[in-house]
Formats: structure tokens, sequence, C-alpha cells
């Protein structure tokens, strides 16, 4: 991947024109050469042939077949293909259909229509192999190249899965055979197809923790083969199949690349220390050539392999050390090539068994060769925490490592696959995160805890606070732990009333918001149907139902996109409340989108890269943000962009912008980017009381709770005061309580007027009044003396000093002790906190200068009362 | 014999004394443990009525208890807490976030900003295990983790959450508002069941929310006013003071309960309370003057009496400046008159030593009979003392540029205080007295 960003592709025509259509200016051709400048590598596509497409993901090339290939008028060099789609692109929803689990590996071949099959022939990664499979056969056991073969079971039409039909099977069986591929292979020395389930499971995962070194594993399966003359001879096939630079050829080189260390070690003590590193298995390794001697080593086959496995907490340092040795090792015993390939099988049991109880299985699988020792695992099972701690500790280290193996492999889509493997093996996370599984070092104890921890914490006990299990996968998403009792549903009238009333309710629908609700749901019709983007504005005050009608729009968009009334389309959201920076828009919008994780910056150039090029299977994306006005940033360039995009040809974008005030784009917009925004505004009006009322109503509907006038007087009043219909819903609520609390004594079952007027004056009535008249009484005198001393000056602010005197004349007149200094400070502290003063910082003690926070009026009438 | 029955009876009460003293300072010093709650039972009701719902019914909610320092916010809240967890359907159904709380766990004003208050909530919520050994991202991948844990859940399935924000009114000055309005959002969407409770002296509190954050905030809130009259302080007191049914020394018990009983009808101790009710009704002012009163009590002294009391008011209420002014040399206290002079000629105008030093010198040369004319410096040193005992402020800050007599400066004692200082000074020379009290005469 890397290479080919740094080196340019020439793509040129293999062969002559087949043939030319003079009409059309086209002329089609059997095949595509595809020269590196860099590498004087030279690969040719054939029709028919499997190949990677750029896609959206830079990580997650798509696979198809290529059908055609032709030069259009315009000297463009343009292919058909036959689309595969990965297990990612299938929405989330409708992977639970397929109802097992799907391999990395598998693809499916793709009908659904809308797609664009003709791309451009540049956008041609590689070549690869896409094997068919009946929908019962087992998938064959990769070991080399896996990053390259696909396998198909099933077509995808965007509705359900089908099996493939024995036509289409044969087809592309026919594309295989045609480059001599021989499909039937055999699941050979791997037991995979015996194991129960479980223990398939754990061998993914085993897989997986051993990811970086799947190379390793073919080395291994190479070492295996050259013994075996039936694997030999498929091997060599494979290896004949592979025309890119086979890692095989790579990993040779570093084989001989650690002769440098200079170990001086005796034999069994290498022996020892081999079996540790054996034990602490490959995650460990910080590099490739190191993690291939431990292998040597395990073939090797010291076979007691009693692993004092305490040793793993030993320092990095030391362990790296030991793999210098072990370099050595390589040297000094060359039997290893001497071993037979029943033994090899064997180890290579006894290393998933290690995995095994390194993972922390607890379950004794049947397969679990007896041969091992019973000692040894418990053993590894203490110490597996060890091991978690050190593998923490090496993570840096391990990450460094990854990267180098990635820079050293030349083939692009080394990277990709393996990580969508680790994605595979958590089926239960949507979202992932690529930084994370480029970490191969992830303790893979957590892949056990992701097994195993649902259960557990729905035994536990949220309130004895006992921590979950500690390991779950990094990128799983948390959840809040389940409650303990079910919910009680509503038991009263009441109660019901109250529940529908809540604002989270969802109605059935939204009255009032039937005129703009359309407008939306047409604008955004229209740009999917065109195929075209586009933004719109809406504004209005808080509590006017902006974000509840566009997300209305979206649903039934959704479901019209469902029965096929629309092309399917991709719905994001983003809120400027909800990022802690603007910047972060792009991550969340990236993140939505393709499921990568980058930064800020790396963010906006892809998505910028993503929007302006023609993406072949790209849908249209609606985007929308609520909250605009806090994604303003000095050079506002976030707007900028966000703007800009859907005026990009192939953008295929749709933003709907939600934000409070109306003329927002003329107050705190650049010119570029209001006119950007366009001019398709649409602004909600505050709630008339009639709608409010509406609105109560047609959530009440069937439940008789409250009197009609009753909620007339709400919706006037909040109709009065801001129209916000949170406010109306939160009045009826607290209505309901109040009519509840009273009906103890009498039975009014229903709201009346009383409740709703005692339930208005709780929320708009000011506390100022009502907290002057409890004030003490010395507090009130100091509240008048700061009154008379206003008055005295003219100005509505004084020291305390000059109050001070004023205050002693006062308790003089009332017949008080006159207070000390020091009582007064703390009496006029405490108003300032309540905030019925204003005070300077109280360090200036006598000087501290005080204002009022409410009108003098106010102070006068709540005093003169008493 | 009976000497050895005294000593019997008084190892006996030194005992029962000292469970009496850790009774009451246990009582006096952790507020809300006091187990009872004056004068706000429609507030409780209210409170643990909403708490309930959120637990039993799932529902979200938001509300603020509002009220002045000391009025008991957080004893109620304690208390509703405290009384739900001994509820059957509640106990083990809702999770607790306290933020920037005073209580056990927490203290003082510690989530300053909304980085550390989301990982505070992350950590109570014992969500950062889900992470994994990673040590927490980014602020933003913070807030996406939280919010995403809490968008998965569903009214009826997930564990309610109650998050307590101490000092509400700190929380609305950070950056956008950001933690409220997800806060108030969720508590108004069909997510985790929430109840956000913010407690807050402010009474202008809903002032202080942005407009966004202020309609999601369902505008329930509890006040709390301190609103009893003289007769329920009284009742209060005695409530405070008395010693509970279980105490082991039942006749001790006994005693001390009905010497309360006469305390409290007591006149002198009457006056006591109704001039410290007359100041505040903050109950913290009161377990302060208990406090006082409470230690004098010893073995030779096994009863409260209204004179402990009457000592203890005095105490509370002595005026801290004043104080200062006792301790201070008669050159210092000369220098004080001679500012509280100039004050009276310039009207509260600044002054810098000079000034302070030529009236000084006028009075020496003048008046003074018995006072040694000190040096310029030994002057000086005085000065500074006062500058450092904050008597004296200065009204800029000294730069290196200005010489340090001439530096503008105020002084923090009000005449009066000067005055009543004076009054009790011990061996103040006559015409010191004389100088302060003539004022302007003597030119």
């Amino acid at each position: 991947m890397n290479t080919r960003q740094q080196s340019k592709l020439i793509y040129s025509w293999y062969g002559k024109p087949l043939s030319s259509d003079r009409k059309l200016r086209t002329s089609q051709y059997k095949g595509i050469l595809i020269t590196s400048e860099s590498s004087k590598t030279e690969t040719c596509i054939k029709l028919g042939d499997f190949i990677l497409v750029e896609g959206v993901n830079a990580d997650q090339p798509y696979v198809a077949q290529l059908m055609d290939l032709y030069e259009d008028g315009a000297q463009h060099k343009r292919a058909v293909v036959q689309w595969f789609c990965r297990l990612e692109e299938i929405p989330l929803n409708k992977r639970k259909l397929l109802k097992r689990e799907i391999s990395a590996q598998e693809v499916f071949f793709d009908q659904v229509l809308g797609y664009d099959t003709d791309i451009a022939a540049e956008t041609i990664i590689k070549r690869i192999m896409v094997l068919p499979l009946h929908l019962s056969e087992e998938l064959p056991i990769i070991t080399l190249n896996k990053e390259q073969t696909f396998y198909v079971r099933q077509s995808w039409d965007g509705k359900c899965f089908k099996v493939l039909s024995p036509d289409t099977f044969s087809k592309l069986k026919e594309a295989n055979k045609k480059r001599g591929v021989i499909t039937n292979y055999s699941k050979a020395f791997t037991p995979s197809d015996i194991l129960t389930p479980v223990k398939k499971e754990t061998e993914s995962v085993v897989r997986s923790a051993t990811k970086p070194k799947n190379t390793d594993m073919e080395i291994e399966s190479k070492h295996s083969t050259s013994k075996s003359s039936l694997a030999k001879e498929r091997h060599s096939q494979r290896v004949a199949n592979n025309d890119i630079k086979t890692p095989t050829a790579r990993k040779k080189l570093e084989l001989n690349s650690p002769t440098r260390s200079k170990g001086k070690l005796l034999g069994c003590e290498v022996l020892g220390l081999l079996d540790d590193d054996c034990d602490a298995i490959a995650p460990l390794e910080p590099s490739a050539p190191k993690r291939k001697v431990k292998f040597t080593g395990e073939i090797l086959g010291s076979p007691p392999k009693i692993p004092c496995s305490n040793d793993k907490s030993k320092p990095t340092s030391e362990t790296a050390e030991q793999r210098q040795r072990c370099s050595d090792t390589l040297r000094l015993s060359p039997y290893t090539k001497v071993k037979d390939f029943s033994e090899k099988d064997r180890d290579l049991h006894e290393e998933d068994d290690i995995l095994l109880s390194l993972v922390g299985y607890q379950t004794q699988s049947s397969q679990i060769p007896v041969l091992t020792p019973r000692s040894r695992r418990t053993c590894a099972q203490k110490t597996s925490a060890l091991i978690a701690e050190q593998i923490s500790l090496l993570k840096s280290h391990g990450k460094l490592a990854a990267e180098e193996d990635f820079s050293s492999g030349s083939d692009s889509s080394y990277s990709s696959s393996s990580e969508e493997e680790e994605d595979d093996d958590v089926p239960c996370t949507p979202e992932k995160k690529p930084k994370s599984s480029k970490t191969f070092s992830t303790p893979k104890s957590s892949r056990k805890s992701a097994v195993h921890t649902p259960a557990k914490t729905l035994k536990k006990t949220p309130l004895q606070g006992t921590p979950r299990t500690p390991r779950t996968p990094r990128n799983a998403t948390p959840e809040i732990p389940r409650r303990v009792q079910a919910a009680q549903e509503p038991a009263s009238v009441l109660e019901e009333a109250r529940l529908r009333l809540h604002v989270s309710a969802i109605p059935e629908s939204l009255p009032c918001r039937e005129e703009e609700f359309q407008d939306i749901y047409n604008f955004v019709e229209s740009k999917l149907i065109d195929g075209t983007g586009g933004c719109m504005y809406i504004s209005g005050v808080p509590g006017t139902g902006k974000t509840a009608t566009v997300h209305e729009v979206i649903r039934c968009l959704q479901q019209a996109a469902e029965n096929e009334e629309l092309p399917p389309f991709q719905f994001v959201e983003i809120n400027g409340m909800k990022l802690t920076d603007p910047h972060q828009a792009y991550v969340q919008i990236l993140e939505f989108l393709t499921g990568q994780k980058v930064t800020a910056t790396h963010a906006a150039v892809l998505l910028t890269k993503l929007f302006s090029t023609p993406g072949p299977k790209r849908k249209t994306t609606v985007l929308i943000v609520d909250e605009l006005d806090l994604l303003w940033t000095r050079k506002q360039n976030v707007m900028y962009n966000l703007f800009d995009w859907p005026t990009q040809k192939h953008s295929k974008l749709i933003i709907l912008a939600i934000a409070n005030t109306m003329d927002l784009p003329e107050r705190i917009m650049m010119n570029r980017v209001a006119s950007r925004l366009g001019l398709t505004r649409m602004s909600f009006q505050p709630y008339t009381y009639k709608q409010l009322q509406q609105i109560v109503l047609s959530r009440l509907k069937g439940v008789k709770a409250f009197e009609e006038d009753a909620v007339q007087l709400v919706s006037r009043k909040v109709a009065a005061l801001s129209g916000d219909a949170r406010r109306c819903l939160d009045i009826c609520r607290r209505a309901t309580e109040i009519c509840e609390f009273a009906r103890q004594k009498r039975a009014p079952e229903i709201v009346r007027m009383a409740h709703v007027t005692e339930a208005i004056d709780e929320m708009f009535s000011s506390p100022y009044v009502n907290a002057i008249r409890n004030a003490s009484l010395h507090e009130q005198i100091f509240l008048k003396a700061i009154l008379s001393e206003f008055r005295r000056a003219g100005v509505e602010e004084a020291t305390v000093q000059q109050i001070y005197h004023h205050y002693v004349a006062l308790c003089r007149v009332e017949g008080l002790q006159s207070p000390t200094v020091s009582e007064v400070m703390a009496i006029c502290s405490r108003l300032g906190a309540c905030r019925l003063l204003l005070v300077e910082a109280s360090n200036k003690y006598l000087h501290m200068r005080v204002r009022l926070n409410l009108s003098q009026d106010d102070v006068m009438y709540a005093l003169r009362e008493e | 014999m009976s000497k050895r029955k005294l000593k019997d009876s008084s190892a006996e009460s030194a005992e029962c004394i000292s469970q009496v003293q850790k009774i009451l300072r246990e009582r006096f010093c952790h507020h809300c443990a006091a187990g009872k709650l004056f004068g706000m039972e429609q507030q409780y009701r209210h409170l643990l009525e909403l708490l309930k719902r959120t637990t039993v019914h799932g529902e979200s909610n938001s509300a603020l208890i509002i009220g002045p320092r000391g009025s008991g916010k957080t004893a109620l809240l304690n208390h509703v807490l405290k009384d739900l967890r001994e509820m059957e359907q509640v106990r083990e159904n809702l999770l607790e976030v306290h933020l920037n709380g005073k209580n056990p766990f927490l203290s003082g004003l510690l989530q300053t900003n909304d980085k550390v208050a989301l990982k505070e909530i992350t950590r109570q919520l014992q969500l950062e295990n889900v992470v994994g050994d990673k040590v927490f991202g980014s602020f933003a991948e913070n807030l996406a983790f939280l919010l995403e844990a809490l968008r998965k859940g569903d009214r009826t399935s997930s564990c309610p959450i109650l998050f307590v924000l101490d000092e509400f009114d700190l929380f609305v000055h950070h950056k956008n508002q950001t933690l409220l309005y997800n806060l108030f959002d969720i508590s108004q969407s069909a997510q985790t069941p929430v109840t956000v409770i913010g407690l807050t002296c402010r009474q202008d509190i809903l002032e202080l929310l942005e407009k966004r954050v202020k309609s999601r905030f369902s505008h329930r809130q509890i006040y709390l006013m301190n609103s009893f009259d003289f007769k329920q302080y009284i009742k209060i007191f005695k409530k405070q003071l008395s010693l509970p049914a279980e105490f082991p020394d039942e006749s001790f018990a006994q005693k001390w309960n009905n010497n309360v009983q006469h305390l409290s009808e007591d006149k002198t101790v009457q006056d006591v309370l109704q001039n410290l009710f007359h100041h505040t009704k903050d109950l913290r002012s009161l377990h302060l003057l208990l406090m006082l009163a409470s230690s004098a009590v010893t073995v030779h002294h096994p009863l409260l009496t209204a004179a402990d009391l009457q000592e203890a008011s005095r105490q509370h209420s002595t005026d801290s400046k004043a104080n200062i002014v006792h301790g201070l040399s008669v050159l210092e206290i000369c220098l004080i008159i001679a500012m509280k002079h100039l004050n009276e000629v310039y009207d509260g105008e600044p002054f810098n030593f000079q000034m302070v030093y030529n009236e000084f010198q006028k009075f020496i040369q003048r008046k003074a009979h018995s006072m040694y004319n000190f040096e310029k410096p030994v002057v000086m040193k005085a000065f500074e003392h006062l500058l450092q005992l904050e008597l004296v402020q200065p009204l800029e800050r000294p730069s290196a540029r200005a010489q340090r007599e001439y530096l503008l400066m105020k002084l923090l004692l009000d005449s009066s205080q000067i005055m009543d200082a004076l009054q009790v000074y011990p061996n103040c020379p006559t015409d010191v007295k004389q100088w302060a009290a003539s004022s302007l005469s003597w030119l």
C-alpha cells in the first residue's frame, strides 16, 4: 500500500484491441499491464481475473471480477467489473441474516443494483483469487497467501443472501481454472474440521494472536511440506500461483539476518530459554527475524517443554536478549529439519494448547493432547496475568515491529486483510479501530472475556461495584449494566400520562410540523433521486422540534429506501455540542462512513478525497449537523469544508445544518462559507398556544388525565414565554406529579387548573423574593442598609465600609446589638454566595464593593411585605 | 470507703463525658450525619418521589436543589439516597455518579473541567475496564465513548444512573457547557435513564445556563430556604444537644437531657440563641456554637451551663481584626491612630508611609509625654509589620521602581473598630488614648 503510493504505476493495455466500436470510438482489450516504475515489476491482469479495486477506505479495497476492459473516446482506460462485497459492506442489521460466522476471507457475490460497475482502470490495485465454495463446504485452511485469497459462498442482493446459482458457481470456477488454480484444497494438517465450535473460535483467536506471524506459519508449513511429498506438491503450486513476491522469499532473507548476535550459550540452556520464549508467544516478539527463530525453536520440538513460565515476568530487555540467543540456536541446531511430520503436527497441537492456556480457557476441550502435562497448563494460567502485564509493556515495541513488517511487505493488501481478520474475530463490535488492530500484541485473553463478560456482568450487582473482568476487547463498545429488576410499567392513568408526556417518548407523528416535514423531505428526496448534493439550513429557537423533524424525515426516507422507492443512502449525524472541538467533526464523520479512526487533520484530507473523487460503489450520504454554530472556528475551515463538499461534482452529499439563530450565516460566517451554504433555508417558528395544545393532546390521546382547560392554560403560558415544547411537556408532567401528591386525600384522578398553576409557579417564579423573605433578620437589615446607602450616594454600588455605617445606625434604631465587622463580612459573603449581591473578591475586606443582583424595587417589595 | 466510691463514680462519669463528647462532636462535625432533617419535609418527598420514579420506572429527570450555604442540600440528598437504598425494589437498581461532591469520597471542587469530569464519570460507572489496559485517550474519544455507552441503553432494560453535580454553578462555567448539554440531552431522550441532580447555592443559576442547555433542563427546582422560625430553632437546638435513648448510662443521659431542657427555657440562653438566629439561620453556625460550648464539658463540670453558651457566643462573634490589634505594640497602635486621623482628614483617600510618619512626628513633638521618638527606620519596620498583618493594604502591587515610603496604602480597619480595640488595650498610655479620641482638636 505504501509502495503503491510512493512509486508511480503505469497502466498499459496488454495485447491489441480485440474489437473496436467506431461509433463510440471505444476499443476493447483482453488485459491490462500494470508496471511499477520503482520495482520494475510488471503484472498482467486479464479479463475474468479477480482484482482488488481502490475503495473508500484505503485499508479495505473492494473485491471484484474484471469483466471487460475498454478505452473510451476520451482515451480513458475503463473497466467493467462484477462486484463482490465484503462483510463490512453489508449493513449491520442484515448481517445477522447470515446466521453463521463469516471469516474475513469470505466475500459475497454482489447482485445489488445501483452500484456503478464501470470504473476507471487506474483504480485496479492487483490481482487476487476468489474461490467459489458450496455452502456446506468448510473454508480451506489457508496457510499461504491468505491475504490474497477470498472465498465466495453466497450472493447478496441488498435484501438477502442466496446460495450461488450453479451457473455463477461454474463461471467463477472457470475463471479460476483459467489461471490454473486448483480449488479443492484438502483441509490437511490442521485438525480444525473436527474441532468443537468453541475450539474453533479459540483457534481463530490463536491465529489472530499470532497474526503478525502468519508469515512464520507459512515458513513452518513450508518446513513441514518439504518433508511430506503430498503437501509439497500442493505447496509448490501455491507458491507458483503467488505471482507477487512471496512472503516466503522475504522471510528467508531475514532468516539469515540475525547472524550478528553473538550469544554464547550452552545448548541445554538455550533450549530452556527457547521454551520460555515459546510460551510467551509470538505477540511479544518485537521484530520479525526473532519471531521466526522462536517458531523454528518449536519445530525443533524440544518435546518436554516444561515452561518455568514465571520467567515471563522478566524485564523486557532480558527477553529481547533471550531472543537473540535463540537466533543463535538456530544455527546451533541444524537438526531441526530432520524431524518427521507427525511430530511437527503434535507440536502444532501443543502450540495451540499453550495459546489456549494463555488465553485462560478453563474448559478442557477434548482436543487437547494427552501428552500435555497438566501442571504446566495451570502454571500457565497463573502466569497469564503476568504475561498480560508484559504484553502491555511490550505493546509499543510490538507496534513498531508490526509497522516494520508492513513496510517490508510489498503487497498492499497485506495489512488490510489481517485487519479484517481481526475485526472478524470480534463479531460484536461494529466499528473498528485500525489503530488498535495494528498493535498485534493485543492480549488475546481479551477474546476470552469477550465471550464471557456479558454473562458475568449480568449477574453482578452494580452497587457492589465489583469490577468487570478486566480485559474486554479494546474496541468493544461499553455498556451500562442492565438493571436487576424489570422496570415497572405504569399502573395508573397519571403514570401512563406521565410516561407519554416525557420528552423522550417518541410520538407516532409530529403534529404541527407537517409543512416543515414535507419541505425537508422533498428536498432530500429530490437530491437523493438526482444523486447530487446540497445543503439546507434549518433554524429555530430551542424546543421547536427541529431535530425531531429532521430525524423523522430520515426515518421515513430510510423506510422508503428499504422499500426500494429510493436509492439507498448513508445517514450520518454530528452534533456540535457533542464534540470537544470543531475539528473532531471530521473524525466522527469519517468514522461513521468508513470506520476508520484517525486524527482530525488526516480525517479532513481523507474526507476531502472521498467526496471529491468519484466512488463507484459509494451511496449518497445524508449528513445532519446539529448545533452548527459550535463548529465555528476562527478560520471557519470546518464549516467551509462541510459546505464545500456538497458542491463537488461527485460528492453525493446532502447536508442538513441545524442551529438556533436565523441569521447565523450572515452573522458569523465569512462570505465564502455563507455562499456555499446556499439559500435553501427554513426556520421553525416557536409554537403557538394552539400548536402546543395539540402536541400535548396528541400525546395524551386515549388517556383521560388532563382537564381541557388545564392543557390550554399551560399552552398559553408557555407560548407567551418561549414556545418551547419541552417546557410545555415538563410542566404537564410536573402537574401530574402534583396531582398524584394531592390525590391521597381526596381522589381526583384528573389534573386540574390548580395543579397546573402550581406547577407553573414552581417553575417560573423568581426565587429572589422568597430567598430574601427567608433570610435572617440581620441579612435583611444589611439589605436595607444597602438600599439606604444607594439612595444616599445615588450610585448603585457601595463599599462594605459605607454600608457598615448605615447598618450600625439601623441596628440602633431596631434596638439590636450592633454587630462586629467580622459578622458583617460573613453576612455579606453569604448573600454574595446566593448571588443576591454581587461582591468583589473578599481580600479587599472593608473596601470590597457591593452591588445588588436584583432591582432595588424587588428588594424593597420583599422587605416591606413583612 | 467513701473516697473510693467517689473515685469510682468519677471514673464512671469520665467515661460518660468522653462518650458525650464523642457523640456531640460527631453530630456537629458531620453535618449530614445528624440523622434528622428540619423543615424540609415537602422537599424531601419531592426528591424521594423523583428518584423513586427514576429507579422503579426508569424515568429520566433533571432537577436542581437550590439553597443558601448550610441549608441542608447535601443532607437532604444523602437522606433521600439512604432511604432509597433501604427500599427493596430500588436497592440494586441505581448507579450513582457524584461529581465534585463533598461526600466522603471526594472533597473540594475537583472536576475543574469537562475532561476531568468525564474521566471521573467513567471511573465511577466502572466503564474504564472496558477499555482494557489502554490509558484513556483524548478528551474527544472519551466523550464519544461515554455517549456511546449511554446511547446503547434504553428505558426498560438499562440500569438507571444518578448524576449528582455538587457545586453545579461551577459546571456552568465549563467550555460550551458540553457536559451539562449532554447530560440533560440524555435525560430528555430515549437512552439510558439518567437523573441529573444539581446542588447549588446560587439563586440565579438558571440565568447562567446556555439557551439550549436551559431548554433541555426540566426546570424542576427544589428550594431550601431555612424557613423555620425561632421556636423551631429552639427545638432544633434541643434535638441537637440531647443524648440519644441508646446512651449506655441512662441516668446520666436523663440528667443531661433534663439540663438541656432547662437550658432551652433559660432567658440568657434564649438571648444567645436569638442573637445567633438573627444573624444567620444557617444550622452550621449553630453547630459551631454548640461545639464551642460543649468542649467546656469536663468531669468536674459535667453539665452545660448558660455561661458556657454565653462564652461560646462571645468567642463566636468576636471581631477578628480587632483581635489582632490587641497584640500590637504601642508604636504600631500609634501608627494606626495616625492613619485613622488621615482617613478622617482626607475622607478615606489612600495614604503613604511618609504621610503617616509625618502625622506621627506631629504627635510626638506636640503632645506626647510618654512616647519615645523612634527613628524613621524603626517606624518603617513597624509599618511593614502592619502590612504583613494585612491591617494595611497597598493599592497596587509593590514594584521595583516605586519607593516604599510612597506606596499608596489603605487602612483595613474601621474607626469604630480602632476605638473599641483601644478600650480594651492593656496599659495604653493616656496621651495616646487622648490623641486617638481627639481627632482634630490638637492641631
